[in-house]
């Protein structure tokens, strides 16, 4: 039997997904772009996808661009903010647990004058609304705050956020990185303050290579990448067909009875979680039951490597992740786990197990099976 | 502007009676990179001389850095050849030549004639001092110096001329096949895969064997293995790669003996298998990429201790090398840059916090009696279970 519980890191593209996809690359493979009937066929599917993601947003059709992924989305949204609007102000905030495709933004516009303010979170992985208030100056321009952390899968208080900031200084843009989040959250940015959302295809039973970008009408970006003008100008480049059809197929999928699906995997999280606190020497990092993600659980084992473990689990076909990639030769610490203030000797001990609505019953059972046998085993041959 | 390359050769040439096995190798070889290369090549032999020419178009740079590769080559001369049609044409020749090559320069040369063509009517002194007048009057930025030459052109008077003046590195060496075959142990380091290239440089062909750990060594790590011997195949041919399963081994190690010799005893189990191995594969001898204290199991009393299991000779090319000069090799042929991906090898996740660094024969043969029960069941079944990898 296998467990895969590695859902936050990818998804299996739903079959209706792929169907569709197939059939948009096979029969319907024109370009949005050009003149004939071929195009206009193509351009019928983005017209479909930009019809539902507008009214599951709650927001207009022309505030909706397709990029390549969450990493492009939250490129364009933080950079492409950044440059349309530093003449009010070059200060931009984030957070000190953001998704790399944010903070490498972020570092990158240090280096182009603009200053940075990361926000530290508490234990549970959940951003100080004080330290926000004083942060916010003038000068602030742009705040970016993911919704679900994906190492943790602390929610953030998305709402008190944007008013925290409005009531500072109502011209800051808020961009918030929902790809861990949309599929599982009613994510409705005009009611929650929100300027620019990013999603990603294939966290949520969709391809890769595609991804969506809200973009308020009110708000200013700039594009990033250049050439033929599509979309408006903001993103060049030929439109994904096949891609745009099948994210808008899967999210259509993903929210059909999404209250009996995140049940569900509060469910089977809970389980998860109650299993593995019943073996020796195990934690569970941040918030659980609804104060939390329902697919994300973060488990620290004291006194074993998370890569060995990891590759123990995988031998029994159980797929997980680490939450740090840790190594003798290259340590690289999860900034999430950091941030939380973790203690040291978990940094390296740390796995995430993530849900998906395909996630079942057995799989759950079968990983903590797997954990209980695996676990004193490893802990038997450490390092003396 | 070149169609062909004359090859040098070093060691081969005093090989005596042999000499046409190392040629047959060499050739043999030469003909394998190149069937990797854009363009249709002819390789002949001639009065111990190799060509190599280009029919039609052909990738000028990728046929270079292919011979690069070819284990006995000295050196790769671009040449002209040309037709013997008197000494009015050979002048008109290297003239053009001069232009193409050395048009504008300002530079010392010298003419060197060698007359294989003994029924040439010139001697090898006229036509050095004819040429070279020419060359003198044509190119003002050029002068004489017989003793260092910025610029030496070649001139062989064969049954064709042939022209060069550049002289382009090979990796020396003999050719691959002269010297059997031998097994090298293959971890994911820097070392091993700089020790495998350097031994089947003598002429060695390559086997090599990687022992994986799951899950303490990950798939990647393996991949990572595979990956560097893909990358020390292309000078040393074709890899045969055995994949030991070595976790059941290492625990059971790790149970019975005491836990500053782990380390050790896991290393003469390897050599063990890999001698095992050699003797079934027809390998001659044990490769390895060890180092004169580098790390605690390379001390020189821990190496005794190692190679006291060994029966075969075991070959260690960089026992005296400092790990810069390792690193430097590394870099040369393309290995560094993988090698230092961090996966972990099966010696580095059990390894002791202090291990011994002068273990003692008996002392280690007596730990290991401690696995007389079942060892050799455990063993027999690695070697079973190995897997094979043709790289």
């Amino acid at each position: 039997m296998d467990a895969y519980l590695d859902n936050s890191a990818t998804t299996r593209c739903l079959e209706c997904v792929t169907e569709k996809m197939v059939h948009v690359m096979r029969t319907d493979y024109g370009n949005p772009s050009s003149l004939h009937k071929k195009g206009v066929e193509a351009e019928h599917y983005i017209k479909e996808a930009k019809a539902f993601f507008a009214e599951n947003l709650k927001v207009q059709e022309k505030e909706l661009y397709f990029t390549s992924g969450g990493t492009e989305s939250n490129n364009l949204a933080v950079m492409g903010a950044a440059l349309a609007n530093q003449r009010a102000g070059k200060h931009l905030i984030t957070t000190a647990i953001e998704h790399p495709s944010v903070l490498n933004v972020m570092k990158y516009l240090e280096t182009c004058g603009f200053r940075v303010t990361y926000l530290p979170v508490d234990k549970n992985g959940i951003v100080s609304l004080d330290a926000l208030r004083d942060a916010v100056s003038q000068e602030t321009i742009l705040l970016s705050v993911m919704y679900v952390n994906n190492e943790i899968g602390s929610v953030q208080p998305i709402k008190e956020i944007a008013q925290t900031v409005r009531m500072q200084n109502p011209r800051v843009l808020f961009h918030v990185d929902a790809i861990q989040a949309y599929g599982k959250y009613r994510i409705y940015p005009k009611k929650e303050g929100i300027d620019l959302l990013s999603v990603s295809g294939h966290k949520i039973h969709g391809p890769k290579g595609i991804g969506l970008l809200y973009v308020s009408e009110k708000a200013k970006i700039r594009p990033i990448l250049f050439g033929g003008e599509q979309q408006k100008g903001i993103r060049s480049g030929t439109e994904n067909v096949p891609g745009t059809a099948g994210i808008a197929e899967a999210a259509k999928e993903c929210y059909r009875d999404l209250e009996e699906k995140t049940d569900r995997m509060y469910r089977l999280k809970e389980k998860l979680i109650t299993g593995a606190e019943r073996l020796d020497g195990v934690t569970v990092n941040g918030r659980t039951g609804r104060d939390s993600a329902p697919h994300i659980v973060s488990l620290s084992f004291a006194g074993v490597r998370s890569e060995v473990l990891l590759h123990a689990l995988e031998e029994k076909g159980i797929y997980v992740s680490a939450g740090s990639a840790c190594s003798s030769n290259k340590p690289s610490v999860s900034q999430t786990l950091q941030g939380i203030g973790l203690e040291k000797g978990l940094l390296g001990s740390t796995l995430r197990f993530s849900l998906s609505f395909e996630t079942t019953e057995e799989e759950i059972a079968y990983c903590l099976e797997g954990l209980k046998e695996v676990l004193p085993m490893l802990r038997k041959y450490v390092r003396r | 502007m070149f169609q062909a390359f004359l090859i040098k050769y070093g060691e081969i040439g005093v090989k005596g009676k042999n000499r046409y096995v190392f040629e047959d190798a060499l050739v043999a070889r030469m003909k394998q990179v190149l069937s990797g290369v854009d363009g249709t090549f002819r390789i002949t032999k001639e009065q111990g001389r190799i060509y190599v020419e280009a029919e039609g178009a052909f990738d000028y740079e990728e046929t270079i850095s292919a011979l690069q590769r070819v284990f006995g080559i000295v050196g790769i001369c671009p040449v002209v050849l040309a037709e013997d049609q008197g000494f009015e044409a050979l002048s008109e020749d290297v003239l053009a030549y001069m232009h193409r090559m050395y048009e504008g320069v300002t530079d010392t040369f010298k003419v060197h004639t060698r007359r294989a063509n003994k029924r040439y009517p010139m001697d090898s002194m006229e036509v050095n001092a004819e040429l070279g007048g020419r060359i003198l009057e044509e190119f003002p930025g050029l002068t004489v110096d017989v003793h260092k030459p910025g610029i030496l052109l070649h001139i062989e008077l064969r049954s064709q001329i042939c022209i060069y003046s550049e002289v382009i590195p090979g990796p020396g060496g003999m050719p691959l096949g002269t010297n059997g075959r031998s097994i090298l142990l293959l971890s994911g380091g820097i070392d091993s895969p700089v020790a495998g290239y350097m031994v089947a440089k003598r002429g060695v062909y390559i086997d090599a064997v990687y022992f994986h750990a799951p899950p303490y060594t990950s798939e990647r790590a393996k991949e990572k293995v595979v990956e560097l011997a893909k990358k020390v195949a292309r000078y040393t041919g074709d890899i045969r790669l055995h994949v030991i399963n070595f976790t059941d081994i290492q625990m059971y190690i790790y149970d019975q003996c005491p836990k500053d010799e782990l380390t050790i005893i896991m290393r003469r189990y390897m050599m063990r298998i890999a001698q095992q191995i050699a003797e079934d594969t027809g390998c001659l001898a044990l490769i390895t990429g060890e180092s004169i204290g580098q790390v605690a199991s390379q001390t020189v009393p821990s190496l005794a201790a190692t190679n006291d299991v060994c029966r075969l000779p075991v070959f260690r090319p960089l026992i005296a090398f400092d790990k810069e000069d390792i690193v430097t090799i590394a870099k040369k042929i393309d290995t560094y840059e993988t090698s230092i991906l961090p996966y972990e090898d099966c010696c580095t996740t059990f390894v002791a916090k202090h291990p011994v660094t002068k273990p003692q024969v008996e002392r280690i043969r007596w730990s290991e009696k401690a696995l007389a029960g079942k060892i050799d069941e455990m063993v027999k079944e690695a070697l079973e279970t190995k897997e094979v990898i043709q790289v």
